[in-house]
């Protein structure tokens, strides 16, 4: 039986950088998301911004989630959100999730982060989002 | 199906007629790690007597003292580090300073990964989970003014564990003091890194012979050293349930003691120096059931598979931290209660030392006010409850008991897979424990997200807009410091004497040499950590994982 011309799932690239090994909340989402029909790339661990901006062009992603849990969100995601918008994949859905603290979400927001998801966020929260933000 | 007829227990006679007539609330009636609870336990539920023991004698299952903490508390042993050694020595010193004997370092990403300060990978990471240590200059620094010749010192690094304490032998060499007067640990623990805290520098046999190296030349050089701290704290980080805490970590350290046995060392020479870290998560009476089980499974298992005589051979000791993963975000104040919980539970399950975690960490790196809060639960545990007034005031509860023996048997069951695989090694190459942990993390998450597992303030009793709370913020200038410091050491020393010591070093990779006096050669050298490990490297390659997910 053949599938009728069905929406193009979403892509998304899950994706660990810097150097944090934490990767319960990553494996979590990346298995949500997948769950949920989405096509997902988990890119691993210790990824620098310059191997995930790759991914995420190479992947043709929609979206991508950055998970970060050791404090080097300030450095790390502008780096991503710059190299995106360089190879014009601007329009790539990003989100970060993690031990961020409050006060930097309106930052990260207004360097073109769509939303920062901090513990305890249910993964459905999550993937409602990423639905909501790439249709 | 046939059955043998035989008579109603008395707990059945109850069961029937007294609480199968009365209603159940609606609840998930399992630990955390899905493990199903009955409704009430009895004497029939005791194992044999032989199996609980007294404390301080075989199995060991009440305690590994016979005094417990009715001849000395737990110690209360806080970890530290932030910045440049300089301001973790500070740091050091103060702790000193207000009566703590021991000290224990947390260093940053960039050195637990085996790079310098100025690796482009380090970027943003210096300093910011624990202090930069790149040479032995940092190392001095972190001990100056400190006799490293008496306090004990605790070191959380494990891919490069072997370059750190080649630092610390070396720094200590420089204050007059001796290898062999040296006291503390270094958590070196690499398997639990590839199964879940993935920090790693090289390949798993390479890092396997490293470790092997290490305990060969501490057992020889260094009688007051623990170079292993077998870790289940980050297995369970990653989303573990607490049998597989306890089996894994029970099998990493046999798999250490058959590599330092097919070194041709006797068990009896450096098992009383292994020493273990459990996690102390949320649910009280599963995780005091694992340590009583640990203890009995070690020193069962020291005795009869790997023939040790001498006594200390069969004491499982153990460090334990309440569950980082435990906290949330939301309504940050409540997790003075869940770690006051978590941290009751190691004291009842006989913890030799104990670390609390901060309110704030779900957040950031722990203010003072919040560490010493952390502090004062331990204190108030100790000294106001009265629980240790007695050794091991859970022995022979009919719950913890049957707890006991369930998680000897889980932990039994995994040793037989994970030997179905060809042990750890094989095991961890084939993903197998990093899946099992994957899937478990998963489940609980799935339990929490239907609403079937109560997290407070999570997915029950939130509040809207909450307060933030103040949180700590290192100052990104000290990467800079770092940087600078690392640079000037590498100008003050001599390059070719550096170059000709890590030359020495990878020329002995090559061999079968023990690689430990190389190592120490290359700190007295001056060479830095991001070189010797990138020398290790040259000759044995990196490692990357396959996820699972």
């Amino acid at each position: 039986m053949e599938a009728a011309t069905s929406a193009k799932k979403i892509r998304v690239v899950v994706a660990k950088p810097g150097l944090d090994g934490h990767d319960r909340g990553a494996k979590i989402i990346a298995r949500a998301l997948r769950d949920a029909g989405m096509e997902v790339i988990y890119t691993g661990l210790h990824q620098t911004p310059e191997q995930i901006a790759e991914t995420v062009i190479q992947e043709d992603a929609d979206a991508v989630g950055l998970s970060i849990l050791s404090g080097a969100h300030m450095t790390l995601v502008p780096r991503v959100v710059d190299l995106l918008g360089q190879q014009g994949a601007d329009d790539v859905v990003i989100t970060v999730g993690g031990t961020i603290p409050n006060e930097d979400i309106p930052e990260l927001k207004r360097l073109g982060v769509a939303e920062v998801f901090t513990p305890g966020a249910p993964t459905q929260q999550i993937v409602d989002f990423i639905r909501a933000s790439v249709s | 199906m046939a059955t043998t007829p035989r008579a109603m227990t008395d707990a059945e006679r109850w069961y029937r007629e007294r609480y199968a007539r009365t209603p159940e609330r609606d609840a998930l009636f399992t630990t955390v790690s899905g493990t199903s609870i009955e409704p009430l336990y009895t004497a029939e539920d005791l194992p044999d007597q032989s199996e609980i023991g007294f404390p301080g004698e075989f199995p060991y299952t009440r305690g590994v003292y016979p005094s417990m903490y009715r001849g000395r508390l737990w110690t209360m042993r806080q970890f530290a580090g932030f910045g440049t050694a300089e301001e973790t020595n500070e740091r050091f010193r103060y702790l000193l300073d207000h009566g703590q004997t021991g000290l224990s370092t947390a260093f940053d990403m960039p050195s637990l990964m085996g790079h310098d300060s100025d690796h482009p990978r380090s970027e943003g990471e210096v300093g910011r989970e624990g202090v930069a240590i790149d040479t032995l200059e940092d190392m001095e620094t972190l001990f100056a003014g400190i006799p490293m010749g008496e306090v004990s010192t605790s070191m959380t690094i494990n891919a490069p564990a072997a370059v750190m304490l080649a630092f610390y032998i070396v720094a200590a060499e420089r204050q007059g003091v001796a290898a062999e007067h040296l006291a503390g640990t270094i958590q070196t623990d690499i398997l639990k890194e590839y199964i879940a805290q993935k920090e790693w520098c090289l390949p798993i046999d390479p890092a396997m012979r490293l470790v092997t190296d290490m305990v060969e030349f501490c057992s020889r050089r260094m009688p007051r050293w623990h170079p292993i701290s077998i870790s289940g704290y980050h297995i369970r980080e990653a989303g573990s349930t607490a049998q597989q805490e306890l089996a894994f970590t029970l099998k990493d350290g046999f798999t250490y003691v058959e590599h330092a046995l097919d070194r041709g060392l006797a068990v009896d020479d450096f098992a009383p120096r292994l020493s273990f870290f459990f996690n102390a998560h949320i649910d009280f009476f599963e995780e005091i059931a694992k340590y009583r089980a640990a203890r009995r499974i070690w020193a069962r298992e020291l005795r009869d598979t790997y023939g040790a005589r001498d006594e200390r051979s069969l004491l499982m000791r153990f460090h334990s931290q309440t569950a980082g993963v435990s906290l949330t975000a939301q309504q940050p104040l409540v997790n003075v209660i869940r770690t006051a919980t978590e941290a009751l539970s190691a004291v009842l399950g006989g913890t030799q030392s104990l670390h609390t975690n901060s309110y704030d960490e779900a957040l950031a790196l722990p203010t003072e006010e919040a560490v010493r809060i952390a502090l004062r639960t331990q204190q108030v545990i100790a000294h106001e409850t009265g629980v240790a007034n007695t050794v091991d005031p859970l022995g022979g509860s009919y719950f913890v008991e049957a707890l006991t023996d369930r998680m000897e048997a889980a932990a039994y069951d995994y040793f037989q897979k994970i030997d179905e695989l060809g042990g750890m090694v094989e095991a961890i190459k084939q993903s197998y424990p990093q899946r099992e942990i994957a899937d478990a993390s998963f489940r609980y998450q799935q339990e929490v997200d239907s609403g079937q597992r109560t997290v407070v303030g999570v997915n029950r009793y939130s509040e809207g807009d909450e307060e933030p709370i103040p949180i700590l913020r290192i100052d990104p200038g000290l990467e800079r410091k770092q940087i600078d410091r690392l640079q000037g050491a590498r100008a003050r020393r001599s390059a070719d004497e550096a170059e000709h010591a890590l030359d020495l070093l990878r020329r002995a990779a090559q061999t079968q040499a023990n690689l430990m006096e190389p190592i120490i050669d290359c700190a007295r050298a001056g060479a830095t950590e991001g070189e010797i490990v990138e020398s290790l490297q040259r000759v044995f390659g990196t490692y990357t994982e396959t996820p699972v997910f």
